[in-house]
């Protein structure tokens, strides 16, 4: 028993070719991203102070990504569901909620000289990225991806190709990014959507995302026991909800925050 | 903090909006924690009276669920947002922002009980006993939790402005 895991997988084990072509692939974008942060901080050296904070959100939220794509827990994600919804967990909603509050654009506006930077702001003002990070297609791809992976067969197909599992977790990160920017994002976005619809699209998001996780519980993808989905199933129901919760609170840190009540009406009867 | 004693003060009128916020802020938190942290932490977690997810559930039922879990938050958060906004443009009334308190838990509890245990039937208190008696303890104590919390609020209530 065991040993038919990895063996039958046609190219996908470990070990095999692709799978560490994979494996370098991750290292090496992750190695840039902590080297390119590093850079920019330093590069922008003389302007005001960049919060500690910030900085340490991006080595975590890489962290995350990491653990959940090379190592132990992304090896046992291979035979267990659960390890495989830790994983997830990681790469799609802690991650790419650290790296967004770690500010990445504000990080790279500061350090690039003036030319560059416009051109990236410029970047940022096209139809392409505006679409993109409207709540509605980033909750849509996020969501609508999970919703694909769990009710049809790519779940069994993803482990039998490393390139289906290369593109699936792909998705699962960048369109967690792309959500959580559009939802509670601190880089400057030129097409921040209203309070009243991040709050429709994540009270929705939470909404389908724990329904999913019900789910799964009482239909775990084939191949998967029946123990190992019920586990996995409420981690990702109590694991979303803990990051759901934060993301409900920085959204209204955030509007708190830009309702401020100007210094007049604070006064009184002054 | 100099808005405690403004009662007597012209601006008084001014405390309407304040005081229907402070009624919101306590009722929309009331049913948020009735509906996410109650259920959650006596009944799950506690008790483990509650199932995850008792797989006889219909479709519909279990896609109201996952809304009420999602508002459950959302107004538990919101409701705690509004009342930080409301202190730091004035004072806050406590007393009326428990008494909403309590009614929404009881408000909260008495639709769970009549809409998502017998109506919608996502879940059941309790599995494998004699459901009456818990439902009519569950029904019953949120209509005294409710009653209690509307006591409170028309004891509380602000004094009518003399013309």
């Amino acid at each position: 028993m065991g040993e038919h895991d990895h063996s039958d997988m046609g190219g996908a084990g470990h070990g095999s070719f692709a799978w560490v072509t994979f494996e370098s692939v991750v290292v090496l974008a992750l190695l840039g991203a902590a080297i390119g942060y590093a850079l920019a901080l330093w590069a922008s050296r003389g302007r005001r102070p960049w919060p500690v904070s910030r900085t340490v959100m991006w080595y975590l939220g890489l962290g995350c990504v990491g653990a959940a794509l090379v190592g132990p827990l992304a090896t046992a994600a291979h035979t267990s569901f659960t390890a495989h919804m830790v994983g997830h967990l990681l790469l799609g909603m802690v991650g790419p909620l650290l790296l967004v509050l770690a500010a990445p654009v504000t990080v790279a506006l500061r350090a690039l000289p003036a030319p560059a930077a416009r051109s990236l702001t410029r970047f940022l003002r096209t139809p392409v990225v505006r679409v993109l990070t409207h709540p509605v297609v980033a909750a849509g791809l996020n969501i609508g991806g999970l919703w694909v992976l769990y009710t049809t067969d790519l779940y069994l197909r993803m482990h039998s190709s490393t390139l289906i599992y290369a593109l699936v977790h792909a998705h699962i990160f960048l369109a967690g990014y792309l959500f959580t920017v559009s939802i509670v994002g601190v880089d400057p976005a030129p097409h921040r959507a209203s309070m009243r619809m991040r709050s429709a699209v994540l009270i929705v998001f939470v909404a389908v995302h724990s329904i999913l996780a019900k789910r799964l519980y009482a239909h775990p993808p084939a191949g998967t026991t029946i123990a190992d989905g019920e586990v996995g199933a409420q981690v990702m129901y109590y694991g979303g909800d803990v990051v759901d919760v934060i993301m409900i609170v920085l959204l209204f840190a955030g509007h708190y925050a830009a309702t401020r009540p100007r210094a007049a009406a604070l006064a009184g009867h002054a | 903090m100099s808005g405690g004693e403004t009662d007597t003060n012209p601006a008084t009128t001014a405390r309407v909006g304040p005081d229907r916020r402070t009624i919101w802020s306590g009722f929309l938190f009331g049913c948020g924690i009735a509906a996410s942290m109650i259920d959650l932490f006596i009944f799950h977690l506690g008790l483990q009276w509650h199932h995850f997810y008792d797989r006889s559930t219909p479709e519909v039922a279990l896609t109201t669920d996952g809304f009420f879990h999602a508002f459950g938050w959302f107004i538990t958060i919101w409701g705690l947002f509004l009342l930080a906004d409301i202190r730091r443009r004035g004072a806050v009334v406590w007393s009326r922002w428990t008494g909403a308190v309590i009614v929404g838990v009881g408000f909260f509890q008495l639709f769970d009980g009549i809409v998502d245990h017998k109506i919608l039937r996502i879940h059941q208190i309790r599995y494998d006993v004699d459901l009456l008696p818990y439902d009519a303890i569950w029904i019953g104590s949120a209509l005294v939790i409710l009653l209690i919390g509307l006591v409170i609020l028309w004891r509380t209530r602000p004094a009518p402005v003399s013309p």
